[in-house]
């Protein structure tokens, strides 16, 4: 029993839970956490301190929470202060809730006696968070500050990873109390996903081995349990071709000779068509969204769809018809799927479907075309021709996303990060920082696109003062492009509200914050900017002038079926 | 998707501690299910509540409710009941106020039929206590128009399984 203010409660509870870093920024009803974060990193008696990065904005720190999580595989931890400090929170939570990552959230709040008198930046942020978290807290006395941290790094990052908040009201932070630090924490109804049901496995290795057109659809769980190898072995032993979703990008090498890269809205064409033409489709940590399927009703009609998910409420919400299902954890899901498949192994019957599925990786691989002038297209495609296979590319959203998304070849775990759930314009900056933060050796490029980038472009303040140098592609068609294609394809080229025009000069913007900025016009420009910037000490903003024009294709049209892309 | 929309009764131990009911509440408002009643009430254990809440879906739907209830970190255990397998009750408070024309031992009568009790009364109105399944509380407040109806108050259902049930009436929706 150790007596001691709630707010030295919190941190020392941070520090037995290993945290490194938190990103934030203080206000009036955290102040005494960030005090006792100072004293705790300046006391000699605490070893190797917390470090605490300071955002220009709420919302980036989560989003570098969120980053540093998605490449760490550890908990991201984000601070604000009550009222908008929370408030600007939350995109960033709903983010990591989309995605399934786990990042926790610590606010401030009034002290408790004013709770519910809408004092000055009194805001009910329990509420506010209670859709886009796991849980959330708020202990009413210092002592359960610690049960608080110990749980939310429980919920966060098992089962399904989702965010956790902790909302610690000012007076709770300040008074002293007699605080025990719990080892453990227990949840009767929340336990960590039992192991694969073996007769569900055996079931599905026995269809799977049986099927003659097997695919596998990978989703962002095989990432969040980190199931790559598991995935890899697994496909190779069924000589299973596997195709990801948006969010599965990155879970299986896109080099190897079974991948058959992204399916769904802007999928591979070929993918898509050849789809429906398997009979068993493995469905692995996909949620199934409207974006990876398109029209669910027209989804693989004559397929028999298998579903693992670590979510059982993912089983059955939006494919309502799945031969069999397992809740499972992806990597323990396939460990035993593989032990299973391997003791049933008979030989190959599948040449014919893995040829075909050769072919349409074949015919997804285009050809480099010679151009004057960069493209969205071209500067995705070059970028993954300069970065190495370890570089880490985030992403903002829209269509450099998406040109992402079809030419951005991702090959190693975690290398690869973007909102897909939430589609959050400004997530991919602030998530770089973190990604950074949590791999400093490696290099760390956010394609962006302009209207994304003007979200959280004040990062660059951070980046900069922090010296966490990061690599800023702006993909820069003057333009919101993807509501502009979609004006131009579904509204009748009405364009509305989508003409960003030519503010800001990136290249100026990234001087004033003290970064270096470069524009480039051709590929050889685009290299050695590139080449210099990722081995910078400080951060660079490219701008990359293109087409207001181009569009991403092939699309899948909303409402539409899997088979029934636009291709140009 | 398959229409087998019918009244559907889904019972949940939850924790008894603040913010319980908000969750459950935001998670029927957040994914869209619609409630027709829930009540909640302490349960045999200390620390625990149960609710009991009635929806009239399908059967996709309430498979999502009860997945998400149970998903909940405060919820402790989740059931499907129907009258099958579940004892239902709901109880009713009816306000009447009859007026002149029908006589004393009619509306008695009336209430007798229904196994009502008279719990109030002042010179102009009197309230009964009725209890029962569903289709009686609405046979009960729908004949006591003729009576003046003024006022109702129902609890919704409250519900608890059976322990005697027939091997393939388990399997409830």
């Amino acid at each position: 029993m150790n007596r001691m203010s709630g707010s030295e409660a919190l941190v020392e509870a941070l520090r037995r839970e290993h945290v490194e870093v938190t990103f934030g920024h203080p206000g009036g009803a955290n102040m005494p956490i960030y005090d006792a974060l100072t004293e705790f990193n300046t006391s000699p008696n605490t070893g190797k301190g917390i470090r605490h990065i300071l955002a220009r904005h709420e919302q980036s720190a989560a989003h570098m929470a969120d980053g540093y999580a998605r490449v760490s595989g550890k908990v991201g931890v984000c601070m604000a202060t009550s009222g908008p400090g929370a408030t600007n929170l939350l995109t960033g939570l709903a983010t990591a809730y989309m995605d399934s990552s786990p990042v926790v959230a610590i606010t401030g709040q009034v002290p408790t006696f004013a709770i519910g008198s809408d004092a000055f930046q009194e805001i009910d942020i329990v509420g506010m968070a209670t859709s886009v978290t796991k849980y959330t807290f708020q202990p009413l006395r210092a002592r359960d500050i610690p049960y608080a941290i110990k749980a939310a790094f429980y919920l966060a990052p098992t089962r399904r990873p989702q965010p956790v908040l902790i909302d610690i009201p000012k007076d709770v932070q300040q008074l002293e109390d007699d605080i025990e630090f719990p080892n453990t924490v227990h949840f009767p109804n929340y336990q960590p996903l039992p192991d694969p049901d073996p007769t569900i496995v055996k079931t599905i290795a026995q269809m799977v081995l049986g099927s003659q057109h097997p695919i596998i659809l990978a989703g962002g769980g095989i990432k969040m349990s980190n199931a790559y190898r598991e995935l890899q072995a697994f496909a190779e032993l069924l000589v299973a071709p596997v195709t990801t979703s948006f969010m599965g990008k990155g879970a299986f090498p896109e080099n190897h000779p079974l991948s058959l890269g992204c399916m769904g809205m802007h999928g591979a064409e070929q993918t898509n068509k050849l789809l429906p033409e398997s009979d068993i489709l493995l469905v692995i940590g996909s949620r199934l969204s409207d974006r990876t399927t398109g029209k669910i009703e027209k989804f693989c009609p004559n397929t028999k769809i298998i579903h693992i998910d670590a979510d059982k409420a993912e089983i059955g919400k939006n494919y309502k018809f799945p031969v069999v299902s397992l809740v499972a954890d992806a990597k323990a899901a396939l460990t035993a799927l593989s032990r299973e498949v391997e003791a049933g192994m008979m030989g190959q019957h599948r040449e014919a479907w893995v040829k075909k599925a050769h072919e349409v990786i074949e015919a997804t691989v285009e050809m480099d075309t010679a151009s004057s002038t960069l493209s969205g297209v071209e500067t995705v495609k070059l970028l993954r021709k300069i970065l190495p296979s370890h570089a880490i590319v985030t992403t903002e959203v829209g269509q450099h996303q998406m040109w992402c998304e079809q030419h951005y070849q991702v090959i190693e775990p975690r290398t690869f990060l973007s909102s897909g759930g939430l589609g959050t314009m400004g997530f991919g900056f602030p998530a770089a920082l973190g990604a950074k933060m949590a791999k400093p050796d490696v290099p760390v490029v956010d394609i962006a696109g302009d209207g994304s980038f003007q979200m959280t472009e004040n990062s660059l303040a951070t980046s900069v003062e922090e010296g966490i140098p990061v690599t800023v592609v702006v993909i820069n068609n003057r333009m919101l492009g993807m509501v502009a294609q979609w004006q131009r394809f579904f509204y009748n080229r009405r364009y509305s509200a989508v003409n960003l025009g030519s503010s800001p000069d990136f290249v100026k913007l990234a001087e004033a914050y003290g970064a270096e900025g470069v524009r480039v016009q051709s590929s050889a420009e685009l290299k050695a900017a590139v080449a210099k910037a990722i081995r910078s000490t400080i951060t660079t903003v490219i701008d990359v002038p293109i087409s207001p024009e181009e569009n991403v294709l092939p699309m899948l049209p909303p409402g539409a079926g899997i088979k029934e892309m636009i291709v140009g | 998707m398959i229409d087998d929309k019918q009244q559907r009764i889904i019972s949940a131990l939850v924790e008894n501690k603040p913010g319980v009911l908000f969750r459950v509440a935001n998670l029927f408002r957040r994914k869209s299910f619609n409630i027709e009643s829930m009540t909640i009430g302490h349960a045999e254990t200390p620390g625990l509540s149960r609710m009991t809440i009635t929806m009239s879906c399908n059967y996709n739907q309430a498979d999502q409710v009860m997945k998400n209830l149970d998903n909940l970190i405060d919820v402790r255990r989740v059931e499907p009941l129907d009258s099958r397998n579940a004892t239902v009750r709901e109880l009713a408070l009816v306000k009447l106020s009859p007026g002149s024309p029908p006589t004393r031992p009619e509306i008695m009568n009336f209430i007798d039929t229904f196994r009502g009790s008279v719990i109030d009364v002042s010179t102009e109105t009197l309230t009964v206590e009725v209890s029962g399944d569903q289709d009686k509380i609405n046979a009960f407040i729908t004949l006591a128009r003729n009576y003046g109806l003024k006022e109702v108050a129902r609890t919704g259902a409250v519900a608890l399984s059976r322990e005697m049930i027939p091997a393939e009436t388990t399997a409830v929706w």
